[in-house]
């Protein structure tokens, strides 16, 4: 038990070890509170290429480029991003590239700033129109289990994937007076 | 339309590919894809129908995977105005391998030749500059043309950006396929990759 939270804890760190695994070298993406431990491990690794954006959809075009010279990427973003990204989202069916995105959650689960709910409640539509397989963690203890699943079916079955992590994984920002 | 003073973006293209060697020659949406095309089917040339405004970025991550590999990206201005933010992205990683060339015809071709922003107000060879692209210069002769084209073999010294004013007049299409998975598996396949 004691060994579970520890790891439930780590949940970034459980995600990293994922990518790792999967030989991902390009990470792309937006800076972003939810990922932030996530994208400073990145940053401080010898095998992956952190990659800030100015918009998400930079980093749909930088993973075809990726793949089409050996490389893969995961896109790391907020819920609000996605919809940043809609056009270029057509590049991963039709040049049928490995794409894996990891979204943070806002826009539910105690969400305090309703500008963030609309993007945030349609985020899941939004990629299945597109063509995009969504799962999603709403508990660390279920982080490592939904990476290894779409990093297999993305980077091993072309399968395009979203996973969806949870404003209550994450916990819900407040801004206080 | 055309000013007699400009240059002719089928002379530039080629000249930029005449002596490529393992050059990755990445289009824009619009012209520019066809004027590679146009330059010579190859199997190093990545050609863009959809994803507008991403040209300059995938020629990022390509030069990202492969820095000993020349990348030269080749687009049209009214692609380039669309992903902006990319000299920003680009002027950030230093990809050292990495040229960008826009064919600034002042004008969205494809769509009945409006104007676009460079016609009147954006200077591309600024933006590049100031946000990072040190090499960023101005063409306006096929001399200047051809200097370029031997820098792009040049993987240390870059990235390196190019605007080159050229005419607007209307050449004939050469549509390359528009297969996007065979063009990104032909180009892997060539740089040694095996299918999945």
């Amino acid at each position: 038990m004691l060994a579970d939270s520890k790891t439930s804890s780590d949940w970034p760190e459980a995600i990293y070890s994922t990518l790792e695994r999967f030989e991902v070298r390009q990470v792309p993406y937006v800076p972003d509170a939810g990922h932030s431990r996530l994208i400073q491990r990145v940053l401080g690794s010898s095998t992956m290429r952190g990659i800030p954006l100015t918009t998400e959809e930079e980093g749909i075009a930088l993973m075809a480029g990726a793949w089409a010279g050996g490389q893969r990427g995961v896109l790391l973003m907020q819920s609000s991003g996605v919809g940043n990204c809609i056009n270029m989202l057509s590049l991963i069916p039709i040049l049928r590239f490995p794409f894996l995105t990891l979204v943070t959650m806002r826009g539910e689960w105690g969400e305090f700033n309703p500008w963030q709910v609309p993007m945030g409640s349609t985020t899941r539509g939004v990629f299945e129109l597109s063509g995009v397989q969504v799962l999603r963690a709403s508990n660390a203890q279920e982080v490592p289990d939904v990476l290894q699943a779409a990093a297999a079916q993305a980077y091993n079955a072309l399968t395009p994937t979203a996973v969806l992590l949870s404003q209550r994984l994450i916990g819900a920002k407040v801004f206080t007076k | 339309m055309s000013k007699a003073n400009l240059l002719n973006r089928r002379e530039v293209v080629s000249a930029l590919l005449a002596n490529r060697k393992d050059v990755v020659a990445i289009g824009g949406l619009g012209a520019s894809t066809n004027d590679i095309c146009a330059a010579g089917d190859h199997a190093r040339n990545f050609y863009l129908w959809g994803g507008m405004g991403g040209a300059a970025m995938i020629g990022l991550g390509l030069a990202l995977a492969q820095p000993k590999l020349p990348v030269l990206v080749i687009t049209g201005d009214g692609e380039m105005l669309m992903g902006l933010g990319s000299f920003a992205t680009i002027g950030l990683q230093k990809p050292a391998n990495l040229s960008i060339l826009v064919l600034d015809n002042e004008r969205y071709g494809e769509t009945g030749g409006q104007t676009s922003h460079t016609s009147a107000a954006a200077d591309l060879v600024g933006v590049a500059k100031s946000c990072g692209i040190a090499d960023s210069r101005s063409i306006s002769t096929m001399a200047e043309v051809e200097a370029f084209a031997k820098s792009v073999h040049d993987v240390v010294a870059g990235p390196r950006f190019a605007n080159v004013k050229v005419d607007s007049a209307e050449v004939e299409r050469i549509l390359p396929t528009r297969d996007g998975t065979y063009i990104v598996n032909r180009m892997r396949s060539d740089l040694g990759f095996a299918p999945i």
